[in-house]
């Protein structure tokens, strides 16, 4: 997976703000009115699912009605499937999560300093980062079984990979003079690496953890799904072998909202991460 | 050819290792059967026909998919950037849709297409498109305004200033999208036929892990680990010498 993708979709469009209007009043309706365009499309969109359903060209097992599904996300809610599917799902996406983004940073930071690491590695995560891992998942289940250890380590065999090669590439590309100044201040190596190098190489180690992210949450829903058992993707399989399309596309929105808001919270801590950074202050036109 | 095989040489540590382990029987032979006995039934299966008309089918839904998607998703993200109506009304679904996880799709394409190729092609073009949309679109806005300006006044018209002004410079971004798309294409590939599927590579390691021919099994999924691998790179053999006008 190419490490720009994520920080592609932080540049998208969000609309530029007016030049040279003081007043508020005019502010808030611009505001106003660009929200309104900016969930246009969404509501369009729910009204067309919605009206498409009842309209009967579809049947309700190819396309149940938005209401339908929302109906049956509230009775989820309340029995309280919703909320273990969901935490369980979360859990074993954010712990795998968790493993690849420290590990991942280890491993890269250790190739970067290590000659004899790199030689190992390189290979390795040159073949490897490509490769489509979550082939690898049979395998998987032959020796760990079905149950939350091989799901985490599948998750962590697909999502390490990014964020070690992010690692590697933005330690190498942290500017010789910061490194050279910074010793000749006296900085012992483990100052460089803390207050240097880290710092200097954390915009593109966090691009890699931003790709990483959403791969760990597919990995988790397929797991889940291949399986078996509790959790959203496991849930969904159940719905679809029992003919429940209801259910499948209530799953199918409930994972559209976490994976949204994994995206969007992720893009929040980069900002907050890097608020040193000059990226923060030239996105500062996108609200 | 020295300096390769250094390069390559913790590759080849791992498969010796692999082999010895197994031959000493470290670990149980169903949990990992020597590599040679796996490399046997590779070939084996190669003779017989089984991996490779398995793998024509996987194959030719991956490129149907992934066809359709940089079609429709390059043309889709350069309309984004080209025509700014376009842009307000589909920027807000795609910013909604780019980070569902696409393996939530794989039920919904089965039950509208069933178990066969159209399920997975729909599954493919679907997780694909987004990835070579926001490249295109990325790529096509941050054509240069000069160059624009300059093809508008030596008199290029609206059509013409889009083939040859903003397509070309919005190529190396969109080949990005693509890359991505390619790498996602063997994931959802693999996933989908490991769930549900009548042939194809996933449904034969399914099938294999099941019947207990463990080597067999092996053999199949390191063959679509390193498809995925040579796809990657030819496909950037192929970017390399797209993009070889710049300078």
């Amino acid at each position: 997976m190419d490490a720009r993708m994520a920080r592609l979709i932080e540049t998208m469009p969000r609309g530029s703000e007016p030049e040279g209007m003081p007043e508020k009043a005019t502010r808030f309706v611009y505001t106003l009115v660009w929200g309104v365009a900016r969930i246009f499309s969404v509501i369009a969109l729910a009204i067309a699912w919605e009206a498409l359903a009842r309209s009967g060209v579809f049947t309700p097992f190819q396309l149940p009605a938005l209401s339908a599904v929302l109906e049956r996300i509230w009775t989820d809610a309340v029995s309280g499937d919703l909320w273990i599917n969901t935490a369980l799902t979360l859990y074993r996406a954010l712990v795998a999560f968790a493993i690849c983004a420290i590990g991942g940073v280890v491993i890269g930071m250790a190739m970067s300093r290590n000659q004899f690491v790199h030689w190992f590695f390189d290979p390795i995560v040159s073949i490897g980062f490509p490769m489509p891992k979550i082939a690898f998942l049979p395998v998987v289940i032959l020796w760990l079984g079905v149950y939350d250890v091989s799901k985490i380590t599948i998750i962590v065999i697909d999502a390490i990979f990014p964020v070690i090669a992010a690692t590697v590439i933005a330690i190498q590309g942290v500017e010789r003079e910061l490194i050279w100044s910074a010793r000749n201040m006296g900085a012992s190596n483990r100052e460089l690496l803390h207050q240097v190098i880290l710092p200097a190489a954390l915009p593109q180690i966090m691009t890699g953890m931003q790709v990483a992210l959403p791969l760990s949450l597919i990995v988790a829903v397929v797991a889940e799904m291949l399986m078996g058992g509790y959790g959203l993707g496991g849930a969904m399989m159940t719905a679809s072998r029992f003919a429940n399309s209801t259910s499948v596309f209530a799953g199918i929105l409930e994972i559209a909202v976490i994976g949204y808001a994994l995206v969007k919270a992720m893009a929040l801590i980069r900002r907050r991460l890097l608020i040193w950074h000059q990226e923060v202050t030239w996105q500062a036109f996108v609200p | 050819m020295r300096q390769s095989f250094i390069r390559y040489l913790p590759l080849v540590l791992l498969a010796i290792a692999w082999e010895v382990i197994a031959r000493l029987e470290l670990v149980s032979a169903t949990a990992l059967p020597p590599l040679s006995d796996v490399l046997t039934s590779g070939i084996d299966m190669i003779k017989d026909g089984e991996l490779v008309s398995n793998g024509a089918s996987s194959l030719y839904r991956a490129g149907v998919g992934l066809a359709l998607a940089i079609l429709i998703g390059g043309l889709l993200g350069i309309a984004m950037a080209w025509w700014k109506p376009v842009d307000m009304l589909l920027a807000p679904i795609v910013e909604i849709f780019y980070p569902l996880p696409k393996s939530a799709l794989i039920p919904v394409t089965v039950i509208w297409l069933g178990f066969g190729d159209g399920s997975k092609i729909l599954l493919i073009f679907l997780g694909c498109m987004l990835p070579v949309t926001i490249g295109a679109f990325n790529g096509a806005r941050s054509s240069e305004q000069v160059l624009v300006w300059s093809a508008r006044s030596m008199g290029a018209s609206r059509l013409r200033m889009l083939w040859d002004v903003v397509v070309p410079s919005a190529m190396p971004e969109l080949l990005n999208g693509i890359r991505t798309a390619l790498a996602l294409s063997f994931i959802l590939l693999v996933s989908s036929e490991l769930i549900v599927a009548q042939k194809g590579f996933g449904y034969l390691i399914g099938a294999l892990g099941a019947n207990g021919s463990y080597d067999a099994m092996y053999a199949v999924v390191l063959t679509v680990a390193f498809l995925g691998f040579a796809a990657d790179r030819i496909y950037l053999r192929i970017a390399k010498w797209t993009l070889a006008w710049r300078d």
